[in-house]
């Protein structure tokens, strides 16, 4: 294998790798931008991928297996927002729940059904998300040098909730800069009582964002059961959640960087997947776990304000109370 | 936390709210139960049993809840000082390889241990609460000197923690020559002793559980615990900065000294996890001791609203909950002992982010406040 080949398949690896991670982020940015805390995103990944393969194996159609993971994620997240909008609750501990209940549900569940300590039937065919290959993929890839190659292993060849996560980026960005809405979220998120003086409904939009939230943790997750995997494992978000969130903090709330902030993380990971057990002239055997350590040290460093500067939307965390 | 939005007499607000946050949490349970096809009452009545019904259950139950005693102290103490410490998983594996370094060191020195074999164990000991106080004042300096988000750095340093016992149990202090990511076995002399060898010579016959001296241990911290936050000058600093970390400075107190110490005390706490399962119970450091204790330890600090009775007795109710969930999951195993995670989850849900709710509902039963 050559070079070139080589760093194709890596990167192909690393977008397969970032899709749980994007979706998570720009979820994790719309209930931060809307001033809820999010630290859930975990449980609600994992249960979108239980519901997810449950859904897909009973009914024999990964499309369904989307609809039931984003189901339960948004039912996960509207338990959130009515804990942390409704009742003024702690959003740290509310999240802290979420994941506990998730991780929890899906094992008891999953082994109450099928008996195998969790983990769901194995999906094949129509119940799971196939590679889909762009137009002109093979042809370009032995018509045009380099260039195709790099379109025929990395942008080709996706299943489809992967593309589904990338127009959510390009959905996210615009719909949060250009449009009215997007206006109002980010300001329920710095200045709730300005929008609640001006008559829109701060509980209103903040619901919205946190069932936003959920949607595209519900993309996550059943792209991780549906599409990378052929069913769910326990566990199988495996902390994917919080590096979403360290990718949003990494990204100072902002979706473009979050999802440049996403693929460095996903590349991170398919350089100590590729590296592992591999020795290297100099260093000899690489300590895979220092790579995968690296987006949590990252994100410590720059919370520190050592590099640059995380600042989050000024009322995130802080619930609303209307004046009297 | 939020501001209490009812009035409600403090019985009511310490015992009350509480039970009944925890009461409505196992229906949800007993819910769950129903739905899979089982019938709640009937493995209620086994869950008890396995848990209680016993000597031999209740050394069981008491081993689970000397872990979630000084796990749900670690964040209780954290609490106190208006932080919420989610990096208990991470300060206890911490303390594991300090107190697995410490063996390392003592077996390296036989003349010591057969000179003076009864330093052993408290050397261990205290290189456990070193180890996870000193990971956990990481996070305290970090808020206290940075302004990095404490809930987020621990976060963080879980995983962190957890990427270096991998990579040090299989390449620095792992058994040579073994497929299993753990320590060899520790000298002898730095073990806890079972509580059924401790009382033997008592006259009292006990049958063989895992339940050892690190229980009393935990007992121990409770009381210290109480001694620190309602009896101690440091204590005084601690709730004060706490209740409002700007009145705090203006009465002269540093927050942020307050918040590195009480940092460093929660991670110490949550080394007796380390302490109980590596020194007391395993005899070696393994991979993923923790299994989850250090996130339960939240549901119990919430649940025993950060006093320490409460605490003891919000232990006490999931070591209930994980003995008796074992032995349910032998005669039942369609329910496994995951339910536990289920039932820590909503309780953390019901007794923390749903707390205003649950004051609510007790006031109008109580007639006070009423309703909407």
């Amino acid at each position: 294998m050559n070079l070139l080949q080589t760093i194709a398949v890596v990167l192909d690896s690393t977008v397969r790798l970032s899709i749980p991670l994007i979706c998570a982020a720009m979820a994790g940015l719309w209930s931060e931008k809307a001033g809820v805390v999010d630290i859930g995103l975990e449980g609600k990944m994992l249960i979108a991928a239980f519901a997810a393969a449950v859904a897909a194996h009973v009914s024999g159609s990964a499309w369904a297996g989307l609809g039931a993971g984003i189901l339960a994620s948004v039912a996960l997240a509207l338990l959130h927002g009515f804990a942390a909008i409704t009742w003024r609750g702690n959003q740290i501990v509310s999240g802290v729940a979420v994941n506990m209940l998730a991780a929890g549900l899906a094992v008891v569940l999953g082994n109450a059904w099928y008996g195998q300590g969790g983990r769901t039937p194995p999906l094949d065919g129509a119940a799971r998300f196939g590679e889909l290959a762009l137009p002109f993929a093979q042809g370009a890839r032995t018509h045009v040098p380099g260039l195709g190659l790099i379109y025929d292993e990395v942008i080709s060849g996706h299943a489809a909730p992967a593309y589904l996560a990338f127009a959510c980026v390009l959905a996210t960005a615009f719909l949060l800069k250009r449009t009215r809405f997007g206006l109002r979220i980010r300001a329920v998120g710095e200045n709730p009582a300005a929008v609640d003086a001006a008559g829109i409904s701060v509980a209103g939009l903040r619901y919205a964002a946190v069932a936003i939230c959920g949607l595209l943790c519900g993309l996550g997750g059943t792209y991780l059961a549906v599409a990378q995997s052929a069913g769910f494992l326990p566990q199988m978000t495996a902390g994917r959640g919080f590096i979403a969130l360290a990718a949003v903090i990494f990204a100072n709330w902002r979706p473009w960087r979050a999802l440049g902030a996403c693929l460095l993380f996903g590349l991170l990971d398919a350089v100590a997947i590729r590296l592992q057990g591999v020795s290297l002239p100099g260093i000899g055997l690489v300590p895979v776990e220092a790579i995968q350590a690296l987006p949590y040290l990252m994100t410590i460093v720059l919370l520190a304000g050592f590099i640059g500067k995380a600042t989050p939307p000024k009322a995130s965390g802080t619930p609303y109370v209307k004046e009297r | 936390m939020s501001a209490a939005p009812v009035a409600l007499p403090r019985w009511a607000d310490n015992a009350l709210v509480p039970l009944v946050s925890a009461a409505a949490a196992l229906l949800v349970a007993g819910l769950v139960v129903v739905g899979i096809g089982e019938n709640p009452l009937e493995a209620t009545a086994l869950l008890l049993r396995g848990a209680l019904g016993s000597a031999e259950g209740i050394g069981f139950t008491l081993y689970y809840a000397t872990n979630f005693i000084f796990t749900g102290l670690a964040v209780a103490v954290a609490f106190h000082a208006g932080l919420f410490n989610i990096g208990g998983e991470g300060q206890a594996t911490i303390a594991g390889i300090g107190a697995a370094l410490a063996c390392a060191a003592l077996s390296a020195m036989p003349g010591f241990l057969s000179a003076a074999g009864f330093l052993a164990a408290p050397v261990a000991i205290l290189a456990a609460a070193a180890g996870g106080a000193a990971y956990a004042f990481i996070p305290g300096w970090l808020q206290a000197k940075r302004g990095s988000h404490v809930v987020i750095t621990t976060i963080m340093l879980n995983f962190v923690a957890a990427a270096l016992a991998v990579y040090l149990l299989r390449e620095i202090i792992g058994r040579t020559g073994s497929m299993q990511p753990e320590t060899p076995d520790f000298p002898a002399q730095v073990l806890l002793t079972p509580m059924h060898r401790l009382l033997a010579p008592l006259g009292v016959r006990l049958p063989a559980t895992p339940l050892n001296t690190a229980f009393l241990l935990a007992l121990l911290a409770l009381v210290a615990v109480w001694l620190l936050i309602w009896r101690t000058r440091l204590g005084y600093a601690i709730r004060t900065v706490g209740a409002n970390p700007r009145a705090a400075a203006y009465a002269g107190i540093s927050p942020a000294a307050v918040t590195m110490i009480a940092m460093a005390i929660s991670g110490a706490l949550a080394g007796g996890l380390a302490v109980n399962e590596a020194l007391g119970v395993q005899h070696r450091l393994v991979l993923d001791f923790t299994a989850g204790y250090g996130f339960v330890g939240i549901a119990v600090a919430l649940m025993g609203r950060g006093h320490p009775v409460g605490v003891g007795l919000a232990a006490l109710l999931f070591g209930v909950l994980y003995q008796g969930g074992a032995e349910l999951s032998f005669d039942k195993p369609t329910i496994t002992r995951d339910m536990v995670v289920v039932i820590g989850g909503v309780l953390i849900l019901f007794a923390g982010a749903l707390d205003g709710l649950f004051r609510k509902l007790v006031a109008g039963v109580l007639g006070r406040g009423g309703m909407g």
